[in-house]
């Protein structure tokens, strides 16, 4: 009986999360353009309870990494997630952020996966409007469902996360957080 | 339009002309390093060439001189162009190779030197802070020569999958 009490008290708690996403935009090129498309009136994901973007981490739960992480970006891009409001949730919207793209060099980051966990890849150079939506719906799904990394965490199915910094640090610059 | 300028330097420093070419109002003239200071600062004073409209390299890899550091000079009085090469010579694992700073003639060198230097590692005697102004501090080596590997990577933080 209590279990089943919980597991409703759960499922009422994600329903609440996935109507009222605060996305926080990590807008680092094009594909910037179809995020303000996505989040303009014509397609408005307003309708989906995610229309307040926070340009602080503190107040977001959403991260959308929009566009291609460079290496030199990328301990920015994980202080970033450290410092958002749990529970936290990522989509790579573009291919860029999702593989790296057509990028295959010295300096671009093959996928933010490897940097934060990614719930919701988006596919698309930049993705259409209709693809983001359709994104935000999967991640909807998912977050009902329990599934995201970080609900999957907090039941002990993965671990808490661990980060190595291959290279040392050098004085002067950002310490990483972990 | 520029072909008189062109002929102009060649007259005023013969020794230190390694070899012209004009095409379709596009000159250039290649010029041996040490005499790059006095070449750009008499082609800025008399020749009114005030705007460095461009420095960068070129890596010859296998040829000898391996570099070329080159510079994209424009009066903005008379609206000719010239551009300047210099070759840099560079032993396979030996130091750096090094042209002079044109900082004293051009100020707009300063962050253009520091970005060759930065992709290509020549390095500019007489610049004042020659720093990486792309790469991170970390970053070993110079990514645009043509000898550094297409697929290494540097990274700064990575996650660690095998964690999970």
């Amino acid at each position: 009986m209590a279990e089943n009490y919980t597991s409703t008290l759960e499922s009422a708690l994600n329903w609440a999360r996935k109507y009222s996403l605060f996305s926080y935009p990590f807008v680092t090129a094009c594909c910037g353009m179809e995020y303000m498309a996505t989040a303009a009136s014509k397609y408005d994901i307003a309708r989906f309870g995610a229309e307040f973007p926070r340009f602080s981490p503190r107040q977001a739960d959403l991260l959308f990494v929009v566009g291609t992480i460079t290496e030199k970006q990328a301990p920015a891009l994980h202080r970033i997630w450290v410092q958002m409001a749990e529970p936290k949730y990522v989509v790579a919207f573009g291919v860029c952020a999702s593989t790296g793209g057509f990028y295959q060099n010295y300096n671009t980051v093959p996928g933010c996966d490897q940097i934060v966990p990614v719930d919701v890849y988006i596919p698309g150079c930049p993705p259409r409007p209709e693809q983001v939506l359709d994104g935000l719906i999967l991640l909807q799904k998912k977050i009902q469902e329990g599934t995201t990394w970080v609900q999957r965490r907090d039941r002990g199915e993965k671990h808490g996360g661990e980060w190595v910094t291959p290279r040392p640090r050098q004085p002067g610059h950002l310490p990483i957080i972990s | 339009m520029s072909k008189a300028d062109l002929d102009k330097l060649v007259a005023q420093f013969p020794s230190a002309i390694v070899s012209t070419h004009s095409n379709c109002g596009d000159d250039t003239a290649v010029i041996r390093s040490e005499t790059l200071l006095s070449v750009m600062r008499w082609l800025k004073g008399s020749l009114g060439f005030d705007f460095l409209v461009d420095l960068t390299a070129v890596d010859f890899l296998g040829r000898d001189p391996r570099f070329e550091v080159v510079y994209h000079l424009r009066s903005m009085q008379s609206g000719s162009r010239l551009r300047i090469k210099v070759p840099v010579a560079c032993s396979e694992d030996g130091p750096n190779p090094a042209v002079d700073s044109v900082i004293s003639i051009w100020p707009a060198a300063n962050w253009q030197e520091r970005e060759v230097w930065d992709m290509f590692g020549i390095k500019f005697t007489g610049h004042p802070d020659l720093r990486r102004v792309l790469m991170y501090e970390e970053f070993v080596g110079h990514p645009l020569r043509k000898d550094y590997p297409k697929e290494k990577r540097q990274p700064l933080i990575r996650r660690d999958y095998s964690m999970e």
